[in-house]
């Protein structure tokens, strides 16, 4: 287990791909490498927002409990981040993620991830950015529901 | 039996202590005889011995110690011979004469070290008095008061401020009569010898004292500005670190530093003129001094020489106006501490005046006072004014049964704080009145609504003490039982109570048990731990107080029974972290492995430091036996390489971080101020090569690599190579260890308790595994379990409540302070409950809970609680809503809430 390969993942990932490299060798350092086995929890919903994951082997269930049950939003997988934009709101999880198989990922926990968004406005604007695609794809789909409803 | 405080000082020093001062008297008086006979003595010896004036012939003798006195006139005149003397010849009467001379000399310092030492008491005793009275009335200050006046500034006052007072009370009346006695007894020397010489002698040293004070007052001016501005001064300073928030927000520190430093400029200045001055007395008062001499020389010289004074009279008088001066430069002196110490006094006394001071028998120490326990709490138009003459609140009327739960609403500025603090009498209403159970709680004592009332605010204060102490604090009003002494310690008892006895100061003893367990339901200190337990259920704050056990390093000495139930656990926690999907959540120790989840540091001592006096875990690389082991076991060489690589790597990682930046502290193994030094260190390692590092650099590489934990830090420093030479310096290490180091050190031992560890450590004998997700909390939820069945649990609560909260206590959460200040109110089972958003600082479904348990263990008792969440009074049998500072309606919550009213707006305003 080395410090680089935790980098490299590191560097692959939008928000931090544009602050400088000891920054991204610094947020390697300072985050937890963690094991998941088959099935356990990452998080669920309604848990306090403590942490950001990096997927770096293995795939997460993301699901979104509904009252007919868990509904299985999204599977991410190598290279995928989970939970960035939830650490930045004061809300608790909105949904829950599981291991779907053996999980190896890096935890970031929040008051890092916001420092490291404070000293660098380039990571603050690719945040922004994956925020605006997120909100411009809602919108989308609301507007998609909306007109269906309609009809 | 609180003294009152005298506008003056000299009155307040009269009063307490003329006897003590009438009983130096006569000491002093004898002391001036003596002076007197030591003046006297020089010139016989002189005169007589030396210069032998009365032997004519060799063989002549001399009556010496010869008694008699001479009858007046109307007795008939002549002498009574009472003693005849021994004849003496010359040489023996002159050593007869200094033997004399020398016995005066002792016998005055004895009676010198007396009046000193009584001076001392007299002094102290009154320093006591005052520091005493001045704490009671902080006590009774009213608590408005303390919204003007800063903590520091009335500690420092007691403290500091009038030390100096103490020191002048025992001067304050003895010293000017001994120096006054000294200098006319001397003056009358003088004259009585020679009365041109006298005339001199007057002449000068009244230059001395008429000129010297005039020249003095000046300087008590610019004293007195200093000590403001230093006041000031300590003030500011302490306001900019309270609000150092602001400052860093503002960007305001230039701001403060330019105001400190112009502060600091002002106090330079008056400092400057008060050397200046001083210094320009001190070179006057020096040469008035030398003067008189010089005319002693010249005109007692001409004397002597026209042969109307002999050579001994000359020499004493000169001896004689020697010391002269230093009474009269000390009467000055004392003259300027006597302006400068009654300024100090009058300013501290108007500092600790107020008019709304609470009387003391308000708060006389009562034993078990008659508390109301039934009937009806009523409030009839209560009024407060504020401070410019406004009412905060007004006319507010109510009854409620003492058995009720009742929740006060209301907006920001309706008065609800206010109301709360009336109610539990912290501040007394401008008018009407509030009855509880038929007592009046407004003309009650301290001792009933301190212990009918408990009262909890929205940022309640913890003392830096154990959980435990802050828990029973409320309970301490009055000692319950004597404490009895023996031998020595009943003695230093009986001097400590005479003395409080002498100074007016209470005479309950401190170190006796106060802790009254009745008021709290329990009937011993067995008992109350049961009761605590409960509270501590009821605020949810047993599972903290748990964890913080599990937390503590606990002297198994201390806890019969502890040492083998952790051993017990430990084996049961070793057989389940052996069941399939536990395996890895904790790396065990053993002493064969290394421990990748430990410190380099754990895995070389492979125990853990008793104190730091012998191994200090923060500084082991300084350690002399640590280095042998290293130097011996070749592992030296091993750190230094792994240090200057981790030096490189934090000098990569920290370095592009600004100053202040919270990363270095979490996870830099160098100290942010330390980066430069490190970086210099590298590059004189890659100048000079790493053979030809120096000492002090090889020192500090090498003391990096002790807290690495190879698991959580990745950064592959330490390979099964270097882990295998540090297996082999564990070994070195043991057995090596000189006797005398054997004290410093806990080994690991699976069959042992180790006092210097945690009890977790302890338990789990290992540490639990990074990397492993959720490691922690399943580590938790097993230690739960087997301690539950080990029935260990109350034990280690127990253990948990002598955690040290710290200073207001901080190192609890702002939710746990809360938590144990409310408590703390519930384990005294108050007659009313008065809570004052004491739970707003919780999260809401904590205070859901929270309110409903509290709620649930006052079932037929009575309970106020002002709410910050409005919708929560529905757990509440009564409702009272405030507007502005009256009572705008009352009723049912569920009621009110959709009856137009009050309430119904202001849940609709949102």
């Amino acid at each position: 287990m080395s410090l680089e390969q935790e980098f490299e993942l590191i560097r692959r990932v939008p928000i931090f791909s544009t602050t400088d490299p000891a920054m991204q060798k610094l947020l390697a350092f300072s985050s937890d490498r963690l094991t998941y086995d088959e099935g356990q929890i990452m998080f669920s919903a309604g848990d306090p927002p403590d942490s950001a994951y990096i997927v770096m082997e293995g795939e997460v269930d993301i699901t979104v409990p509904t009252p007919k049950g868990a509904l299985l939003v999204n599977t991410l997988t190598r290279n995928d981040v989970i939970g960035e934009i939830g650490i930045f709101g004061d809300v608790p999880r909105t949904a829950t993620a599981v291991a779907r198989t053996r999980v190896e990922a890096l935890r970031i926990s929040r008051d890092v991830f916001v420092n490291v968004i404070r000293s660098n406005p380039d990571a603050a604007i690719a945040l922004v950015k994956i925020l605006a695609d997120r909100l411009a794809k809602t919108t989308a789909q609301l507007r998609r529901m909306a007109a269906e409803g309609g009809r | 039996m609180i003294l009152a405080m005298e506008r003056s000082l000299f009155a307040f020093i009269f009063r307490y202590s003329k006897r003590e001062q009438l009983l130096i008297v006569p000491l002093v008086v004898a002391s001036m005889l003596i002076y007197f006979s030591m003046l006297d003595l020089p010139k016989a010896i002189i005169n007589e011995a030396i210069q032998g004036k009365r032997f004519p012939v060799p063989e002549a003798t001399v009556a010496f110690m010869k008694l008699h006195f001479s009858l007046p006139g109307f007795l008939g005149g002549g002498q009574v011979q009472l003693f005849d003397g021994f004849a003496l010849h010359q040489l023996p009467y002159l050593f007869a004469l200094t033997f004399a001379f020398l016995t005066l000399i002792v016998v005055n310092g004895g009676l010198k070290f007396q009046i000193n030492t009584m001076k001392g008491w007299l002094g102290e005793r009154m320093l006591r008095r005052l520091r005493y009275a001045l704490f009671d009335r902080i006590l009774r200050f009213p608590l408005a008061r303390f919204r003007r006046v800063k903590s520091a500034e009335l500690s420092t006052m007691i403290k500091d401020e009038v030390e100096p007072l103490g020191g002048f009370v025992g001067e304050s009346m003895i010293t000017p009569l001994f120096l006054a006695g000294e200098a006319l007894t001397a003056m009358f020397f003088i004259l009585y010898q020679h009365v041109y010489l006298g005339l001199i002698a007057i002449g000068v040293v009244g230059a001395q004292a008429l000129i010297i004070p005039k020249l003095r007052r000046r300087l008590l001016v610019l004293a007195k500005a200093r000590q403001l501005g230093a006041r000031q001064l300590s003030g500011r300073i302490a306001e900019v670190a309270d609000g150092v928030i602001e400052v860093h927000a503002h960007d305001t520190s230039n701001y403060e530093r330019a105001e400190i430093s112009s502060r600091l400029g002002t106090i330079f200045r008056i400092r400057f003129e008060f050397y200046q001055r001083k210094f320009m007395i001190k070179f006057l008062n020096n040469f008035l001094s030398q003067v008189g001499p010089f005319l002693f020389y010249l005109v007692g010289g001409y004397l002597v020489i026209a042969g109307s004074l002999d050579i001994g009279t000359l020499v004493a008088v000169i001896a004689a106006y020697k010391d002269l001066p230093s009474p009269i430069k000390e009467l000055i002196d004392w003259d300027q501490q006597r302006l400068d110490v009654q300024i100090k006094y009058t300013q501290v006394v108007e500092q600790f005046t107020d008019e709304d001071m609470m009387p003391a028998e308000l708060q006389a120490p009562v034993p078990a006072p008659q508390l109301p326990s039934a009937g009806k709490l009523r409030v009839s138009n209560l009024t407060l004014a504020g401070e410019a003459g406004s009412k905060l609140i007004d006319g507010v009327s109510f009854e409620v049964g003492l058995d009720q739960h009742v929740a006060i609403l209301g907006s920001h500025a309706a008065g609800v704080a206010e109301l709360t603090q009336m109610l539990a009498r912290l501040v007394v209403p401008s008018s009407g009145q509030i009855d509880v159970g038929g007592t009046d709680m407004i003309k009650a004592p301290e001792a009933v609504t301190g212990r009918a009332m408990a009262y909890v605010g929205p940022a309640a204060y913890l003392f830096p003490t154990s959980v435990r102490d802050n828990l029973l604090y409320g309970l301490k009003h009055h000692p319950l039982s004597e404490r009895t002494y023996e031998g020595k310690a009943l003695k230093e008892f009986d001097f400590q109570m005479s003395e409080a006895k002498r100074t007016d100061s209470t005479l309950l003893d401190f170190h006796a048990d106060w802790t009254d367990y009745q008021a709290a339901g329990a009937s011993s200190p067995q008992e109350i731990e049961t009761r605590i337990v409960e509270v501590l259920k009821t605020v949810e704050l047993e599972e903290t107080i748990f964890e913080l056990g599990l937390r503590s390093a606990v002297d198994a000495a201390d806890h019969p029974g502890l040492a083998e139930s952790v051993l017990r656990a430990r084996e049961s926690i070793r057989a389940r972290l052996a069941a399939p999907g536990m395996q890895g959540l904790v790396e065990q120790f053993d002493a064969g492995r290394y421990n990748r989840n430990a410190t380099l540091a754990e895995n070389l001592l492979f125990g853990t430091p008793i104190g730091k006096k012998i191994f200090d875990i923060e500084n082991l690389a300084g350690n002399e036996y640590v280095r042998r082991v290293l130097r011996e076991t070749g592992l030296a060489d091993d750190l230094l390489k792994t240090g200057h690589k981790l030096a490189e790597t934090m000098v990569e990682l920290f370095s592009g971080l600004a100053p202040g930046h919270e990363f270095f502290e979490r996870f830099s193994f160098i100290k942010q101020d330390d980066l430069p030094e490190v970086k210099a260190v590298l590059g004189r390692v890659a100048d000079a090569g790493p053979e030809k590092i120096e000492a002090v650099d090889r020192d500090l590489l090498m003391a990096l690599p002790f807290k690495l934990i190879s698991a959580r830090h990745r950064l592959g420093l330490i390979d099964e190579a270097f882990e295998a030479r540090i297996l082999r310096a564990r070994r070195h290490f043991a057995e090596q260890l000189p006797a005398d180091m054997r004290g410093g050190i806990e080994f690991f031992d699976a069959a042992r308790y180790n006092g210097a560890a945690t009890l977790q450590d302890n338990i789990l004998f290992g540490k639990v595994a990074t990397g492993q997700a959720q490691a922690g909390n399943r580590i938790a939820a097993m230690l739960h379990e087997v301690l539950e069945e080990l029935k260990l649990r109350p034990q280690v609560a127990s253990i948990g409540l002598g955690y040290q909260v710290g200073v207001g206590g901080a190192r609890l959460s702002s939710a746990d302070r809360q938590k144990v200040a409310i408590a703390r109110a519930l384990l005294k089972r108050p007659v009313v409950l008065i809570l004052d958003q004491a739970a707003a600082v919780l999260d809401g479904a904590a205070q859901n809970r929270i309110v409903t348990s509290i709620l649930e263990s006052r079932t037929g008792s009575s309970v106020f609680w002002a709410l910050q969440r409005n919708d929560l009074a529905e757990r509440f049998g009564h409702t009272l809503v405030m507007e502005r500072g009256r009572l705008a309606e009352q009723g049912l919550f569920a009621d009110l809430k959709s009856s137009g009213g009050a309430l119904h707006k202001m849940l609709n305003a949102g």
